[in-house]
């Protein structure tokens, strides 16, 4: 499988205490487990089952994810920012692969 | 009595407006799904109101819809919205996501987009950091289902 790659658009800039948008998307076939191959023997399920975003070391927002999410697993949803410091982003695959992302933001 | 053409258009659309919302009346549930929100809420019947789920009204392709959920909450330390639980009734697991916010996360609110295999209610739970639990229901129409294949 091509390595997955993950896509993060966090703004640069951002003024104290500001809710600001976060869009991640990452490359993966979520594979769900319900589709046959060509033999009709179902192809196994192998999906990011878990999408994590924090700050600075502490949780800004999780989501565990079922087959039913689309291929190429896309999230929007909030942080507030109070100060500068960097979001991780963390996808965890069925075979316990991790992938990761780095993002800096500025506080002004 | 006689219609005016404006009259005739206007009870034509109201009636058309009638029919799209009926069937969101009866929400059947399937079994699976009520027990996932059951687990989700810990046997609490949820509230209506307050969690609101956008969907299409008609998503063509049933692999990519997208879908987002908002809470109203002022998100705080003491006062915030802890998961909201997706779920599409029609699926062969019922389970799409569950979110989990924090205070951090400044605003409850989330968009994805997810699979649907036929037409179908989707429908959101979202649980408070008090316990107390929301829902809401969606009816999407599928053009093209997305499982399997």
């Amino acid at each position: 499988m091509a390595n997955p790659k993950p896509r993060v658009k966090v703004p640069k800039k951002a003024s104290k205490g500001e809710v600001i948008t976060i869009k991640t998307l990452i490359s993966h076939p979520m594979e769900s487990g319900q589709r046959k191959d060509k033999e009709g023997n179902l192809v196994p399920r192998q999906i990011i089952n878990t999408f994590k975003c924090e700050f600075d070391g502490q949780l800004v927002f999780e989501c565990d994810m079922d087959p039913a999410v689309s291929a190429n697993p896309y999230m929007e949803f909030n942080a507030k920012v109070e100060n500068s410091g960097t979001f991780k982003f963390t996808w965890v695959d069925d075979d316990g692969s991790i992938y990761e992302s780095e993002n800096k933001i500025t506080v002004e | 009595m006689t219609f005016t053409r404006r009259q005739v258009f206007g009870l034509t659309a109201g009636a058309a407006a009638f029919v799209a919302v009926a069937p969101r009346i009866s929400f059947a549930a399937t079994d699976d799904t009520e027990a996932a929100i059951k687990a989700f809420t810990g046997g609490a019947e949820p509230a209506t109101g307050t969690v609101t789920l956008d969907t299409p009204e008609i998503a063509e392709n049933g692999n990519t819809v997208p879908v987002g959920v908002s809470v109203e909450s002022p998100m705080t330390a003491d006062n915030y919205v802890e998961s909201v639980l997706i779920l599409a009734e029609g699926n062969p697991s019922p389970a799409v996501a569950t979110f989990h916010f924090t205070a951090m996360s400044g605003a409850a609110e989330a968009k994805t987009r997810i699979r649907l295999a036929k037409t179908q209610n989707v429908i959101a739970v979202a649980k408070m950091n008090d316990g107390s639990t929301f829902i809401d229901r969606k009816e999407v129409k599928v053009t093209i289902g997305g499982c399997g294949g």
